[in-house]
């Protein structure tokens, strides 16, 4: 029982060893430099990103009561793709912190809207709620882009959209600490998200405060999902991978599971970084691109397997 | 005691009840009866707070419903509803420590653990205790939501339909639980479908057709034929088996 425990702890720091030795530049003993400036730094984003997001897929589960969502196939990233693109054009030169604000308001903005419209859908079929997710980000991603070609700014877009870390350096990604951070707030509440996730109802005969709850979990989708977004850019799949292989191995008691589905988040973004990193040696491939891959099969075989 | 005062109800603008006024005795077992969509379900959702009424007031031991704070009436009131969706992936063990959350919030006492226990051996789970709610069958998983309202244990226990997927033995060993609790001075309130189980178990009886109370008294006066072939206009037979009333409809 402890052994089984401690094993993934083990697998991750064994990753994060593979992950430190891993890159184009042969790493000569007593280099510390590059670890600390480059390798360290890109380590941590890939482990702080995949945990929070696959927390963030979780969450968003719960508060849509549908498996198959997550913050990319709700609009939540695109619309905080959309508020960075707005903020960079109302105001060119602001602060890294200010544009994260701002897509972290248009995040939460989005999200309730995606929220507000699923409600309406009838609930015998669960496929029409991601179907309408994707539908939804397409169009805020379509404005999104269109205001960048208008003004020139399509390559930040692709960055903003396409999770990528081999420009994680140190000073670059420490904003991934608040995604990380708000993964843990999410921890302290999650009995209350496992409620929410039977429903208003079942929450408020428990005496919980649903709309609270529903606005807390947004307010943690949302930052998660736009911190990773300007730091990196946004990692598909992780959301939705990750939390439906826990709930099949060990439930949805998020008290119990949380911790496990932020390890496994963890170690599935850094074990595809490090793979984007060794397929096309000297080349990189994207970590979003390798999840987007990975996750599109996975998401067809949900779907197969469902009775 | 439950208090309803020209209690009116409507869903999505459509009046569903209109001026319900009934009330419902403490420490007693109390039947919903009547034909489909006659409110029942409807009624104990508003008295569980469920849906707001448009008019009209529900006073628990003389207390107004509305004045009661979420986190008070946790402890005061549970509900079994019909929908049967659960949500998540969660074991039936899981699922009645949700129901001890008003009192433990999260952080389960050995007390509160021993209460989960003695509801699922009530509830007869003990064998699925650690199985996912997934994997049940209908009536199992109707067991686990019945043993997680008991795990919160309230003066006030409203239960829609708890009959639904129940194999003959499990009903009774329910209906039995419902008594136990109105006996040891709990308000038990049961929507039923089977007038003779009513007739079994309850000691009052609230029949309802459309959107109205149609009789309302104990036991004995409500589950007569008079009143029962009113109510679904259809013929109705009463019949005394063994010493218990039996409600025919042949």
């Amino acid at each position: 029982m402890t052994l089984g425990r401690l094993a993934a702890p083990a697998a991750l720091l064994l990753l994060a060893g593979v992950s430190i030795f891993t890159g184009v530049a042969a790493l000569q003993w007593g280099d510390l430099w590059l670890i600390g400036v480059s390798r360290l730094p890109r380590t941590a984003a890939a482990l702080l990103a995949g945990a929070a997001l696959a927390v963030a897929g979780v969450i968003m589960q719960m508060l849509a009561r549908n498996r198959f969502v997550e913050p990319s196939t709700t609009g939540t990233g695109q619309a905080a793709g959309l508020g960075i693109v707005a903020i960079t054009l109302v105001a060119p030169a602001a602060a890294l912190w200010v544009k994260m604000a701002a897509a972290t308001v248009a995040a939460l903005l989005g999200t309730a809207l995606f929220l507000a419209l699923v409600r309406r859908l009838p609930r015998r079929d669960p496929l029409l709620v991601p179907l309408t997710g994707i539908v939804y980000g397409g169009i805020l991603g379509a404005a999104a882009t269109f205001l960048a070609y208008e003004r020139d700014l399509i390559q930040y877009v692709d960055i903003w959209m396409n999770g990528e870390l081999s420009g994680v350096m140190l000073g670059r990604y420490e904003f991934l600490w608040a995604a990380g951070a708000l993964a843990i707030a999410a921890y302290l509440y999650a009995d209350r998200f496992t409620i929410a996730g039977m429903g208003e109802d079942t929450s408020r005969t428990l005496g919980l405060d649903y709309p609270r709850i529903v606005a807390l979990g947004l307010l943690i989708v949302a930052g998660i999902t736009a911190v990773t977004v300007v730091t990196v850019g946004m990692i598909p799949f992780v959301g939705l991978v990750v939390p439906n292989m826990i709930a099949r191995l060990a439930g949805e008691n998020l008290r119990r599971t949380l911790p496990q589905v932020a390890m496994a988040g963890a170690g599935l973004v850094l074990a595809c970084d490090i793979l984007g990193r060794v397929i096309r040696y000297p080349y990189e491939i994207p970590v979003g691109t390798i999840l987007g891959v990975l996750g599109a099969v996975v998401f067809l075989w949900m779907l197969n397997a469902r009775r | 005691m439950i208090e309803t005062r020209a209690l009116s109800v409507a869903l999505s603008g459509k009046p569903v009840l209109a001026d319900i006024s009934v009330a419902l005795p403490k420490g007693r077992l109390t039947a919903l009866v009547g034909p489909n969509g006659a409110g029942k379900s409807t009624l104990l959702m508003t008295l569980g707070r469920l849906l707001e009424p448009a008019s009209g007031d529900i006073l628990i031991d003389g207390r107004d419903l509305r004045a009661v704070p979420p986190r008070e009436l946790a402890l005061q009131l549970s509900i079994l509803r019909q929908e049967g969706a659960i949500g998540p992936r969660l074991t039936v063990r899981d699922l009645v420590s949700f129901g001890r959350y008003p009192h433990s919030h999260g952080r389960l006492t050995a007390a509160d653990r021993l209460e989960v226990q003695r509801a699922i051996d009530r509830l007869d789970l003990a064998g699925f205790a650690d199985r996912y709610l997934d994997t049940l069958s209908g009536g199992q998983k109707q067991r686990a939501q019945i043993a997680m309202v008991l795990a919160q244990q309230t003066d006030v226990i409203l239960l829609d339909e708890p009959l639904n997927n129940l194999d003959l033995a499990h009903a009774r060993r329910v209906m039995r639980i419902a008594r136990e609790e109105a006996d040891a001075g709990r308000t038990v309130i049961v929507v039923l479908h089977d007038l003779t189980v009513a007739a079994a178990y309850a000691d009052h009886v609230v029949a309802m057709k459309a959107g109205r109370v149609a009789a309302e008294g104990p036991s004995e006066e409500v589950i007569s034929e008079e009143v029962l072939s009113r109510l679904f206009e259809t013929d109705v037979s009463v019949a005394e088996v063994g010493g218990r009333r039996v409600v025919l409809t042949l």
